[in-house]
């Protein structure tokens, strides 16, 4: 037998956007992140079944039934809630053979709510605190307009995670039509990252976040990852070599992708030099942290279609780097 | 074989959140501590030793996108390299066995490079 539930507010109109910052969402993941984004009243049932402290609580056994419920809150003059007959209570009134009784009598009145705009973190608490079932909702005005369980809980976090993941779906689809929706003779994206000199703590995140975009523009993701190798080289050498780092660019375009560095200095003496697989100048500092095996350009040479070093000592380098895309990689069509 | 039998086998610490193990098989496994040259060598869904445990491990496992990074000889990670991890969904474990050891019961339990 199948029972219709009114849709939960966050089913009828879905979450509203509340922003994080970067900082915050570094911190904490996505479902404790959830947990106080989303709202007892998002995710409540609304649609109550109550019962009068006057009631018999045979009537209240009959609710219980016909809903598949285990408890109900019982309210006075239409929305004051008074107390909880659950289950357990009538089982009591069962054993004396009372089921004729009113709720009054067996419901319990020691009663944990939880506030409608309270984060769901709250009710989680209480609900691990007190051991209990379902909870109340109620208003600021303390008049009960909803009940809580656990299984509203999971639901409304279910259903906001598979609106993020829509949401990414999405954010994808729109970058991935960006070189169809956008006309000109020549469009071409250009992603900016400014390298700090000597900062590995950030080392590879501007790379992460290329092949992130890439993959979002519907990139192959062979094609994102050979680039994603390419540029993290490069971002490194910026990091372990610069005298002041440098700045890392990305330009994409439907047929092809092209990463550059440019830094103003020590630059390169001897350019062929440094191509030598195994040559290095990093620090023995450097050299424990696992960087400076000498095979960073060797490595983006083997990833992209194209190479071009340009450097002047006192002046600084210009690293440029090409992949070219085979087929209709971006745009779903193919080139002319 | 699944990483939570080779986490079993060889007696691994997980450092990161926990999560479903056997859902993971790992198609092969790289040997380096030059960050360079497991970029190179390493392939993605690949089980990566190595002794080095600092941040920038994270960096490239994610770009490689390796199955797990398993640190050799007990060296130990900061804790903002495994909270990096935990956000990259990066799996580190943790054996105070030497590299050389951890390869070979590796190749034991059949996890071979596929040519």
């Amino acid at each position: 037998m199948s029972q219709t539930r009114t849709p939960t507010r966050q089913e009828a109109h879905g979450r509203q956007g509340r922003p994080i910052t970067d900082h915050d969402a570094n911190a904490i993941n996505r479902v404790e992140e959830l947990s106080y984004d989303l709202k007892v009243h998002e995710v409540m049932t609304a649609e109550l079944q109550m019962a009068s402290p006057e009631m018999p609580i045979s009537e209240v056994l009959e609710i219980l039934r016909i809903n598949h419920i285990s408890g109900v809150p019982v309210v006075e003059k239409g929305s004051n809630l008074v107390g909880i007959l659950s289950l357990e209570d009538i089982v009591r009134a069962l054993q004396k053979n009372d089921l004729s009784a009113s709720v009054s009598r067996y419901m319990s009145t020691k009663l944990t709510t939880v506030a409608s705009y309270d984060p769901i973190v709250g009710a989680m608490q209480k609900f691990s605190d007190s051991r209990l079932g379902r909870l109340p909702v109620m208003d600021e005005n303390n008049k009960i307009v909803g009940m809580i369980t656990k299984g509203d809980i999971t639901r409304g976090m279910l259903i906001a995670l598979q609106k993020d993941y829509k949401e990414e779906e999405v954010r994808r689809y729109r970058a991935s039509h960006l070189f169809d929706d956008i006309i000109s003779d020549r469009t071409t994206l250009v992603l900016r990252y400014n390298i700090k000199a000597h900062d590995f703590t950030h080392g590879g995140n501007a790379s992460s976040n290329i092949k992130r975009a890439l993959l979002r523009l519907g990139a192959d993701p062979q094609i994102a990852r050979r680039c994603g190798i390419a540029v993290y080289e490069a971002e490194i050498n910026l990091i372990i070599h610069t005298t002041h780092g440098g700045i890392l660019k990305l330009e994409v375009e439907p047929h092809r992708i092209t990463m550059s560095t440019t830094d103003d200095g020590p630059g390169i003496a001897d350019i062929d030099q440094v191509l030598q697989p195994g040559y290095t100048t990093a620090t023995e500092q450097v050299r424990e942290m696992g960087f400076g095996a000498g095979m960073g350009l060797v490595n983006i040479k083997r990833c992209v279609d194209k190479m071009d070093i340009e450097s002047t000592v006192g002046k600084g380098t210009k690293l440029t780097m090409r992949i070219y895309v085979p087929t209709e990689n971006f745009t779903g069509r193919k080139e002319e | 074989m699944n990483l939570q039998q080779i986490i079993d086998h060889l007696n691994l610490t997980v450092l990161t959140d926990p999560r479903d193990f056997t859902l993971i098989q790992p198609d092969g496994g790289y040997t380096s501590d030059l960050l360079s040259c497991v970029m190179a060598g390493a392939k993605s869904n690949y089980l990566w030793t190595t002794l080095q445990a600092h941040l920038n491990i994270v960096a490239v496992a994610a770009l490689l996108e390796v199955a797990a990074i398993i640190i050799t000889e007990n060296a130990q990670p900061d804790p903002a390299t495994i909270a990096k991890a935990n956000e990259q969904g990066i799996i580190l474990l943790s054996t105070p066995e030497p590299t050389y050891e951890i390869d070979g019961k590796l190749w034991e339990m059949g996890i071979h490079i596929q040519k």
